[in-house]
C-alpha cells in the first residue's frame, strides 16, 4: 500500500522538474515539498551558520525550515508552493542570495 | 444599511466553515479567506484536486460531517452568499467597531496584495504544533506529527518507509494510524504520558462516550497494523549525520526523567513528533484582542473583547475539530444577530453550547494528562540547536539565563537572537521559556506572515466608503 493507492488517486499526467539540474518527476497538485518527498529527497537547504541540511519540519508554512529556490526566486516555502511543469528547483545554501 | 452586512472569516477549517455557514444562513454576506487551496483546515485537509483522489475518506475521520460542510459551502458559494478566497494568506487585520480591512497576499509566491473590507471579523486561524527540542531534532526526517499528516493528506506522500511517532497528545493516534494505513511501517508510538491514568482522573470522560469509542478504535487500528505502543517513554535523541537513521527512546521514571538503563535504539528514517498544539493568535493580537494565557479570550458568544471581532476554534484554545465546529457555529449565529442589530438568542445554539462545554471539559482533562514530561529541559544538551532559524543552542540560552541574568524570553531573545529568525519564535518560544524557567507567552508579532515591501508600500490610506468593492486587487 502507498498513499496514492490508499486514496485511489488517479493523478493527472506526471511531469518533469529539475532539482539542481537533475530531472525529478512530479504530480500535478503536489507542492514542491511533496514532489521532493515522493522522489525520496528530504533535505534541500543548508543553514546559514553551520551549513546543516534541512527540509520539511512543520509541513504547514509556519517554521520556514523548507526554504528553497524555485525558478530563481530564493526562500520559497516548499511546503506551500505548488510544483509546476518545468520548475527549476535549486537547493539553497544559506540565505540563497549568495550569488546576488 | 442597504446592503447585506458583510463578515470576513479568516480560516476555512472546521471553526471557520461552521461560522461562515451559520452566518450565511442567517442573511450575512460572507468572505471566507484561507491560505490553503481548498477548504477544510487541518482536520479536513483534502488531497489537491489534480491528484484525482477517488477515496480521500481513507485518510479521514468523520467524513459525513465533512460532506455536509462541503456541500453547504458549495450551495452558499453558488448562491453568491459566500465568497471563498482560497490561497489568500492574511497578514494583518485592521480596524474596529464595524469597519475592518483584512489584508492578504496571494499567488504562489504570495507577492500580490489584496484588501477586503468587512463589518465584522471571525478569526478561525487554528493552531500549529509545539515541538520541544532534543538532540538531533533538526535532522531531515524529523517532522512534526501534524506536518507528516498534512503532507500525507494534502500531497499523498510519506517522508520515508519506517516511522516512529512520538511526543505527547491525542494527535499522535490519528497520525500513527494514518501513516500505517498509507504504507509506512510504524516501528513505535512513543507517548510520554500514561493514558491509562485518564479514566481514573477525569469525570469529564464519562460525558464523552464517543471519545472513548474513538480511543478504542485507534487502539484497534494500532494493533491491526502491529504498531508497538510505548507509554511513559520519550525520545531522548535522534541519530544520523545528514538524515535521520534511528532514535533512542527512554522509559520515564515518576519524576519525569529517564530511568537509568531504560533506553533502546529504534532504527527509522522518519520521526513524527509533537508535544501538543499552540493557537495562532497573531491577527487577534494586532487587533488588540486580549489573550488568556496562549488563547484568544472569548465570551459565551465567542466574542473577543474588541467590538466586531469574534474568534472560534483552536485560536481560542486547543480542543479538536468537534469543539471547533461548535464554537464556529455559535460565533456565526451571534455575528448574524449582532450585524442585523438584534440581540442573539442563545437558544438557537443550545446544542452547540452543550457540545462546547463537554469538549472543553474533556480537553481540560486531557491537558493535565498530556503535558510534556517535567524533566524535558534536562534532556537538551548544550550543543542542541533550540532556535532552528537562527541556530541558537541551548548552551547559548543557558548562558544568557545563568551568566548574563536574563529572566524572561524577551531578554534571552535580545541577548542571543533566539526567536528573531524567519518563524519569529513560533518554533522555539516554548523551549526558550522552559529553559529560562518561566511561563510561555506568545510573542507579539506585527504581521502574521512575512510581507513583501512592495505590498506594504502600495497600501492605500483609507478604503473609500460604501461604494468600495469588497475585494480590491492591489496589484
Ligand atoms: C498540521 C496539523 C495537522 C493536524 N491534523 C489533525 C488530524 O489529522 N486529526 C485531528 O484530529 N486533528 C488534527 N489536527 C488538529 C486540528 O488543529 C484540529 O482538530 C482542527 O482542525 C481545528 O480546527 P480549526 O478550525 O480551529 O483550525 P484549522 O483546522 O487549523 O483551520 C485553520 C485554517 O486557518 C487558516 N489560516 C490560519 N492562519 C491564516 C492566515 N493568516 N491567513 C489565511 N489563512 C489562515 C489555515 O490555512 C487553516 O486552514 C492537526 C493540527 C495541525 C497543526
Ligand atoms: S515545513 Fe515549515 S514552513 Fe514549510
Amino acid at each position: 500500500m502507498n498513499p496514492i493507492e490508499l486514496a485511489r488517486a488517479r493523478p493527472g499526467a506526471p511531469f518533469t522538474v529539475t532539482l539542481d539540474g537533475r530531472p525529478v518527476e512530479a504530480l500535478p497538485g503536489q507542492t514542491v515539498a511533496a514532489a521532493l518527498w515522493a522522489a525520496g529527497v528530504t533535505s534541500w537547504r543548508s543553514t546559514r551558520g553551520a551549513g546543516r541540511p534541512r527540509g520539511v519540519f512543520c509541513g504547514i508554512g509556519v517554521c520556514f525550515d523548507c526554504l528553497v529556490t524555485v525558478n530563481g526566486q530564493a526562500n520559497q516555502r516548499a511546503c506551500l508552493v505548488p510544483v509546476r511543469p518545468g520548475d527549476v528547483i535549486v537547493t539553497q545554501e544559506g540565505t540563497g542570495r549568495d550569488d546576488d | 444599511m442597504t446592503e447585506r452586512p458583510h463578515l470576513a472569516v479568516v480560516g476555512a477549517g472546521p471553526a471557520g466553515l461552521a461560522g461562515a455557514l451559520a452566518a450565511a444562513a442567517d442573511g450575512v454576506r460572507v468572505t471566507l479567506l484561507d491560505a490553503a487551496e481548498q477548504a477544510g483546515g487541518q482536520f479536513y485537509r483534502q488531497p489537491a484536486a489534480a491528484l484525482g483522489a477517488r477515496r480521500p475518506q481513507a485518510l479521514h475521520h468523520q467524513w459525513r460531517t465533512w460532506e455536509r460542510l462541503r456541500d453547504a459551502l458549495d450551495r452558499h458559494v453558488g448562491a453568491g452568499r459566500v465568497a471563498h478566497l482560497a490561497d489568500h494568506h492574511v497578514w494583518c487585520v485592521e480596524g474596529d467597531s464595524g469597519a475592518f480591512t483584512v489584508y492578504a497576499l496571494r499567488g504562489p509566491a504570495q507577492e500580490r496584495g489584496v484588501a477586503v473590507s468587512a463589518d465584522a471579523v471571525l478569526l478561525a486561524t487554528g493552531g500549529y504544533e509545539r515541538v520541544l527540542p532534543f538532540p538531533g531534532w533538526t535532522l531531515p526526517g524529523v517532522v512534526t506529527a501534524g506536518g507528516a499528516q498534512a503532507m500525507l493528506k494534502g500531497g499523498l506522500v510519506l517522508p520515508g518507509r519506517t516511522a516512529v511517532v512520538a511526543g505527547t497528545g491525542p494527535l499522535l493516534l490519528p497520525v500513527a494510524t494514518t501513516l500505517a494505513a498509507a504504507g509506512a511501517r510504524v516501528a513505535a508510538l512513543v507517548e510520554s504520558a500514561d493514558p491509562r491514568a485518564l479514566p481514573r482522573r477525569a469525570a469529564a470522560l464519562a460525558a464523552q462516550p464517543g471519545k472513548l469509542a474513538e480511543g478504542a478504535w485507534y487502539a484497534g487500528q494500532l494493533l491491526r497494523h502491529g504498531v508497538r505502543t510505548l507509554t511513559r517513554h520519550t525520545v531522548v535523541e535522534a541519530h544520523g549525520t545528514d538524515r535521520l537513521e534511528a532514535v533512542t527512546v527512554a522509559a520515564l521514571g515518576r519524576d519525569g526523567h529517564p530511568k537509568t538503563g531504560g533506553t533502546r535504539r529504534i532504527p527509522c528514517d522518519t520521526l513524527a513528533i509533537g508535544h501538543g498544539m499552540l493557537p495562532h493568535t497573531d491577527l487577534a493580537e494586532t487587533l488588540g484582542c486580549t489573550l488568556s494565557g496562549t488563547d484568544v479570550r472569548v465570551d459565551d458568544e465567542q466574542r473577543t473583547d474588541v467590538p466586531g471581532v469574534w474568534a472560534a476554534g483552536e485560536a481560542t484554545g486547543i480542543g479538536g475539530a468537534a469543539l471547533a465546529l461548535a464554537e464556529g457555529h455559535i460565533a456565526g449565529r451571534s455575528i448574524a444577530a449582532r450585524l442585523h442589530g438584534t440581540a442573539p438568542d442563545p437558544r438557537r445554539w443550545a446544542a452547540a453550547a452543550r457540545a462546547r462545554t463537554r469538549s472543553r471539559e474533556f480537553f481540560a482533562a486531557l491537558d493535565t494528562l498530556y503535558s510534556p514530561p517535567g524533566g524535558w529541559p534536562d534532556l537538551i544538551t548544550d550543543d542542541t540547536v533550540v532556535c532552528r532559524c537562527e541556530e541558537i543552542t541551548a548552551g547559548q540560552v543557558r548562558t544568557a539565563v545563568g551568566t548574563l541574568g536574563a529572566t524572561d524570553p524577551r531578554t534571552v531573545k535580545l541577548l542571543t537572537r533566539a526567536g528573531m529568525g524567519w518563524c519569529q519564535g513560533r518554533m522555539c518560544g516554548p523551549a526558550v521559556a522552559g529553559l529560562a524557567g518561566c511561563a510561555f507567552t506568545p510573542g507579539r508579532r506585527p504581521f502574521a506572515r512575512p510581507v513583501p515591501l512592495g505590498v506594504l508600500a502600495e497600501l492605500p490610506g483609507q478604503e473609500p466608503d460604501g461604494s468600495a468593492p469588497a475585494v480590491a486587487d492591489r496589484h
